[in-house]
């Protein structure tokens, strides 16, 4: 039953799961450093930078078609 | 033989026990600081009107399915690549073409633009990315000057150049992404972690650092630090491949677009997903997803031809916009934020504003 089909399916296994727990060792030691912020903290940022840069967001507020240079006045032409 | 299998066996346990462990120490951990959902924290934001957005160009000239495309920094150009193996530079605003490029290979399903304009990256099922500086005359061959970069075992899924036009970060069908240098064509740094094929990838905004985030056929997406090669983040909810990952203006943030037929958020902060934009009438795959320049809104291309904009605070949907004939393969907002492009498999690209 250990035919070399096993064995380097075993290895390519052990390999994968000593990256997996390379990963989430680096991840433990991020949590435990206190670098996480709670979701309403996360959320409120996401909505404080949404606001900030609303009004300069042309698709959010549309531009007048003077002002943007894909809305022309001119009707489309099929060539 | 027997002597050989016995310690491979317990170092298998050892591992899975000890990944096991610290999964469940991360979950207990992370679930802490889920205290509430990003939408019910925006009840109290506005709600977004009625949004009329058409289509404003529609450039032809490809002979079949378009895989991928990128704006220039100049917010007028785009270069575009596709199944026929053909590369086009055009002027979206005027819909000319400005250069043609033929790849030695079909399937072109990466291209970029380059920071300086003066040149594009591509690549697909010949395993490589190439680099084809731009030339002002019309007349020049461009194939003549071009630079084979990067070199992986399966095919190229996505290239994007860094800050500047000396280095290249690609992602491929082999399960890795590189770092290379146009110049010398040299590997610089290489990022392990995924267990499946690479689709997709974004750079964190410059003013966030060196970092960048990918996504596979895994169902995961990884951050990953450009210095070190490490993975620092992992966030694995999709049920299926994920096709497209793109940062959040801010960069603290970033959205995943998957053929589970859901977009995600996941906030990098609290290191977890914070938002799921889905509907049960949406079935298709998304394919590839960007957001606007605020980050309020998140536009997806699907492969049942549709862009679905969705507001992404409340995590409900805006907007359906029809137009393409075919699915919607690629998708990115110009860089000044006025106008969207998306190419399909209809072989067309259209102009949304």
């Amino acid at each position: 039953m250990s035919t070399t089909n096993n064995i380097a399916q075993a290895r390519k296994l052990v390999e994968q799961l000593r990256i997996e727990a390379g990963i989430e060792r680096i991840k433990v030691k991020q949590q435990f450093s206190a670098m996480l912020v709670n979701v309403s903290k996360a959320a409120a940022d996401l909505m404080s930078y949404c606001e900030q840069h609303a009004r300069s967001d042309p698709l959010l507020v549309g531009v007048p078609t003077s002002e943007n240079p894909f809305k022309d006045k001119k009707p489309c032409i099929i060539l | 033989m027997a002597t050989q299998e016995v310690p491979l066996n317990e170092t298998l346990a050892h591992l899975k026990t000890e990944s096991e462990t610290l999964k469940s120490k991360l979950e207990e951990e992370r679930a802490k600081l889920h205290d509430v959902e990003l939408h019910q924290v925006a009840e109290k934001v506005e709600g977004l009107g009625q949004f009329v957005m058409k289509t404003r160009r529609t450039l032809k000239g490809h002979g079949n399915k378009v895989l991928c495309m990128d704006w220039c920094k100049d917010k007028r150009r785009i270069v575009s690549s596709s199944q026929d193996g053909k590369v086009i530079v055009w002027d979206a605003f005027t819909t000319n073409k400005e250069h043609a490029v033929t790849m030695p290979c079909t399937w072109v399903m990466a291209c970029a633009y380059a920071p300086s304009g003066c040149a594009v990256a591509c690549g697909g099922l010949d395993n490589k990315c190439s680099v084809y500086p731009l030339s002002l005359d019309k007349n020049e061959n461009l194939a003549a000057k071009k630079k084979s970069v990067a070199m992986h075992t399966n095919y190229l899924s996505a290239c994007s150049f860094t800050n500047s036009d000396m280095q290249i970060l690609t992602s491929s069908g082999d399960g890795t992404c590189a770092l290379w240098d146009v110049e010398s064509g040299q590997l610089l740094q290489s990022f392990h972690g995924h267990a499946a094929d690479v689709l997709c990838l974004d750079l964190a905004p410059s003013e966030t650092g060196n970092t960048f985030v990918s996504g596979g056929c895994d169902k995961k997406a990884n951050v990953w630090d450009m210095r070190s090669g490490q993975c620092i983040q992992s966030f694995e909810t999709h049920e299926s491949d994920i096709n497209s990952v793109r940062y959040y203006p801010s960069g603290d943030a970033f959205a995943s677009g998957s053929d589970d037929a859901t977009c995600r958020l996941y906030d990098l902060r609290a290191d977890r997903e914070v938002a799921i934009y889905s509907k049960d009438s949406i079935i298709f795959g998304v394919s590839s997803v960007d957001f606007s320049l605020s980050g309020r809104l998140l536009f997806g291309g699907y492969n049942d031809y549709t862009i679905n904009v969705w507001d992404v605070l409340k995590g409900t949907r805006v907007s359906i916009l029809f137009g393409h004939e075919n699915r919607v393969s690629t998708l990115r907002v110009s860089p000044d934020g006025t106008a969207f492009c998306t190419g399909s498999w209809d072989h067309t690209l259209r102009i949304w504003a």
